[in-house]
């Protein structure tokens, strides 16, 4: 098990991490969720070994790894630009690690085989890493993380350089090969869609604190607050006031009544969640002129003249004035 | 509280911290780095050139009559240069259209060809025009009755220049061409313009800045040509160049050459600046995808044949002339036995290990093969231990690298004949000592050396340690296993940049060298001054030797560089 203590970490004086603590279990998968700079990947290099921080420490099954250098940590690195040696080829790449442990020779050349076979890529032991294309080079880096069978598993970023179809069936398979071999691993992104595949958790890093930990259907359904609703496009973020007891909020656009377990005082500034999908039994309802219309495979985001938005099934009209019924929630 | 995502804040504190790092490296390890190099440049080059100056600068030198003969001198400099470089044009130009949109059969191996020149050290050009147009070349020996003179000739200086300088032309006009986008093209004929509208006003337009830049380029190697003019033309076309040797060696006049040195710095310095600017700002559009085609047509296929015939004998011409003529005898030749022979002969080499009484040297010929191989081992030694501390500074540059790059490259812009200078005046009561010119080589070919040596060293990203070491591999073992494999290459790579340029040397050792220590552009030099058919055959013999070496080095450098490495 991995944990985090307390980590802190400044540039110039600014915070660049501020007290990050957090655990990864046995077989767990983690993904650290935040904006490009927001630090996740200092945090991850901090873990390697790769970088000291200020105050805090790592720690696995209880063992402090202040003083142990990065090449003692066992713990596999993925990088987004693979970092694959460009004079090894394929095989020599794969068995960089093992070699580093002094394994005999032909169990290597097993190990780097099934590894290969893990990401699909039998027989290319031969290749020069130059001739792969990203994606192929990408797996070796996988392969190359995977044959030590380290106690951990670290991604930066793994799939940034890729196109999009080719990072659909690389995520598919990486969520596989994690659950297969039960390796505990941290994937650090900035793309929800490839959090929400891979995590048993998500940590969404922000200003320098871990605004949010929680399994991806648990931060969908409560976000918390209106960085991670927006982070996350969950819906429309309306800024509000409370103007009565339980719990009218007057914003903007109209005046909603939210169920809150939070305790308001009358006059407090509040953020709101206007959730996008029409809501029959819902009370609230968001309504304006059709502004824009963008397809969306199975739906319709309507874009009204103040801003909100809506996903139908039915497309509406141009400059139609409509009013949707929709769930909203107080993010406090 | 809405908040806001501050993305470039952190962000640029990631970049910061990336910089902090490297220049928290301790000042003592800089200092560490650049004591051998500078110290070498400032006792064999910065000191020299300041007695230069010094000599340069006082009123004994700057004489009406110095001065006149000066600016004569520069004006001729300019007038071979200018012409050099519009007929470089002219056979440049076609042809980078040619290697640029057309693909044809041998292309590749014709590319090739007409790049091997720029390679080649001088006095083995000089020497091939001698052996295809000179006196006792192939063509007088075919046509007997042809009276005409090509050696001693402004001509023959300017078809070398055009020889060695093509290459530029279709490397840089060639490279921006195939990448400017046809659509361009295709869009201004749609327009209504027709073939010659759509050059003149599209095409030529974009290609600008690489013309520019690439004929400033020839023209600086065209201004500061040496070997070439003085083989190929005679010490009476003297260039700034030609004039500085002579009035050390021949008619000696330090002062004047002083001066002389001095203005040829200035004016180089001057262009290097004008050929900086122009390629920075010689960016074209890139082509989405290839745009070669088959010649179609009976034009255009006329005119690939026709200019690929052109590139094809005017470039092999010369280079299978010389290695011809040092086998066969084709003149009346009463060698020392007396007798008149025709035909395949290997006298010329069996010839180079015999030291006869009255010939050109106190020594076996062969001796000057051995002196240069020995010169060129030193070189490469010497240059690689200055050159790998500079070039592993420079790979992280701080703020005294960006200072001292400019300093180190300094030595590419002052030609090999100032260098010598600058060494007889510095230091001529040593100049008995054979260990000069090794000396010489290396600051000529450090620059070569740390051009190759810092992309290597810089391209080995911080990553692919990071990567090692989470692997497993401790410092010791990544150095062993990355650092060191990666940097084996752009070694070899630069030795043999370092052994060629030493190799083929010629204007500084020509100024420098003891007679008892000749090397072989040298030995070329004096065998081609001397008279005798024997002599002759020998030039012929030891400028093959040189250009084998040469050729072979070549084919190394190309091996060894990493595939995506910096150019010059």
């Amino acid at each position: 098990m991995l944990e985090v203590h307390h980590i802190f970490k400044t540039y110039e004086g600014k915070p660049l991490l501020n007290d990050i603590s957090f655990q990864v279990n046995t077989g767990e998968t983690i993904c650290l969720l935040g904006a490009s700079g927001s630090g996740k990947s200092t945090l991850l290099r901090i873990i390697a070994g790769l970088e000291d921080s200020d105050a805090g420490f790592i720690s696995f099954n209880n063992i402090d790894l202040t003083s142990t250098p990065p090449h003692l940590r066992d713990f596999g690195l993925v990088f987004q630009d693979y970092a694959l040696f460009p004079h090894l080829n394929v095989n020599d790449n794969v068995a960089f690690g093992l070699k580093m442990r002094r394994m005999e020779q032909d169990k290597i050349l097993q190990r780097v085989a099934s590894s290969l076979e893990m990401v699909n890529l039998q027989g290319f032991e031969k290749r020069k890493v130059t001739d792969l294309s990203g994606g192929e080079q990408q797996r070796v880096a996988l392969a190359r993380a995977l044959a030590t069978r380290p106690r951990l598993l670290m991604f930066d970023e793994p799939l940034g350089a890729l196109d999009r179809a080719l990072r659909e069936d690389l995520l598919n398979e990486l969520r596989g090969i994690l659950h297969r071999t039960e390796i505990p691993a941290i994937y650090v992104t900035h793309d929800q869609e490839e959090a929400f595949t891979l995590a048993d958790r998500v940590l969404i890093l922000h200003d320098s604190v871990i605004l949010r930990d929680g399994t991806p259907a648990d931060v969908c359904a409560n976000p918390e607050s209106a960085f991670v609703a927006k982070f996350l496009g969950l819906g429309n973020v309306i800024d509000g006031e409370v103007v009565s007891g339980k719990w009218k909020v007057e914003t903007e656009h109209s005046v909603f009544t939210v169920n809150c377990s939070h305790k308001h005082s009358k006059g407090e500034k509040v953020h709101l969640l206007a959730r996008p999908l029409p809501a029959e039994k819902e009370a609230n309802v968001i309504q304006g002129i059709v502004a824009d219309i963008i397809f969306q495979q199975d739906r319709f985001k309507v874009i009204f003249d103040n801003g909100l938005y809506v996903t139908l099934e039915e497309a509406p009209k141009l400059g139609q004035k409509i009013s949707v019924k929709v769930k909203v929630e107080c993010l406090a | 509280m809405v908040q806001k995502i501050s993305h470039g804040d952190t962000e640029n504190a990631e970049i910061l911290n990336k910089n902090l790092r490297v220049s928290v490296t301790p000042w003592l390890t800089r200092i560490l780095f650049w004591i051998l190099p500078l110290s070498f440049l400032v006792v064999l080059f910065f000191f020299p050139l300041s007695k230069i100056l010094a000599l340069t600068f006082n009123l004994q030198t700057l004489t009406l009559g110095n001065l006149q003969s000066a600016f004569h001198v520069l004006l001729f400099t300019f007038y071979q240069a200018v012409l050099s470089t519009v007929l470089t044009l002219l056979l440049g130009l076609p042809s980078a259209y040619l290697f640029a949109r057309f693909d044809f059969r041998g292309k590749s191996l014709l590319r090739a060809l007409t790049a091997v020149p720029f390679m080649l050290p001088t006095v083995v050009v000089a020497a091939g025009f001698n052996a295809l147009l000179g006196p006792r070349g192939l063509i007088h020996a075919l046509f007997p009755l042809s009276s005409f003179n090509f050696i001693g000739t402004l001509t023959a200086i300017l078809i070398a220049h055009v020889f060695y300088n093509t290459t530029i032309i279709i490397r840089v006009v060639g490279n921006a061409l195939s990448s400017l986008d046809p659509k361009f093209e295709s869009a201004a004929r749609s327009l209504g313009a027709d073939s010659i509208r759509v050059w003149w006003n599209v095409v030529l337009p974009l290609l600008r800045p690489s013309l520019l830049a690439s004929s400033m380029l020839v023209f600086l190697f065209d201004f500061t040509s040496f070997g070439v003019i003085l083989l190929l033309g005679g010490s009476k076309f003297s260039t700034l160049e030609v004039e500085i040797y002579l009035r050390v060696l021949k008619l000696p006049n330090l002062s004047l050459a002083a001066l002389l040195s001095v203005i040829q710095l200035l004016c180089t310095l001057v262009f290097s600046i004008f050929y900086t600017r122009l390629v920075s700002r010689s960016t074209t559009q890139l082509a989405p995808r290839s745009t070669l085609v088959k010649p179609k047509g009976l034009k255009q296929k006329l005119f690939v044949a026709v200019l690929a015939f052109l590139l094809s004998s005017f470039f092999l011409a010369p280079l299978s002339a010389l290695p011809f003529r040092s086998l066969f005898r084709l003149e009346a030749d009463r060698g020392q036995r007396g007798e008149v022979q025709y035909g395949f002969t290997t006298d010329y080499y069996s010839e180079l290990f015999i030291n006869r009484r009255g010939s050109v040297f106190y020594v076996p010929p062969i001796q000057a093969t051995l002196n240069s191989l020995g010169y060129a081992g030193a070189t490469v030694i010497l240059s690689l231990i200055l050159g790998f501390p500079a070039a592993f500074a420079l790979a992280k540059p701080t703020h005294l690298e960006k200072v001292l790059d400019p300093l180190i490259m300094l030595p590419l812009g002052s030609s090999a004949v100032m260098l010598g200078l600058g060494f007889i005046i510095t230091y001529g009561k040593w100049l008995t000592l054979p260990f000069l010119v090794p000396f010489a080589h290396t600051l000529v070919a450090l620059p070569f050396v740390i051009r190759t040596l810092q992309p290597a060293i810089a391209s080995i990203p911080e990553r692919l340690r990071q990567a090692a070491s989470s692997l497993g591999a401790s410092p010791l073992e990544v150095w062993k296993n990355i650092d060191l494999p990666i940097l084996r290459r752009a070694t070899l790579a630069a030795a043999t940049f370092a052994f060629t340029i030493s190799l083929g040397e010629f204007g500084a050792t020509l100024l420098i060298s003891r007679p008892e220590y000749p090397t072989i552009p040298i030995a070329i030099e004096r065998f081609l001054s001397q008279p005798g058919g024997l002599n002759y055959g020998q030039a012929m013999a030891m400028a093959t030797l040189l250009m084998l070496l040469t050729l072979i080095s070549i084919l190394l450098i190309e091996k060894f560089r990493l595939p995506n490495s910096g150019e010059f």
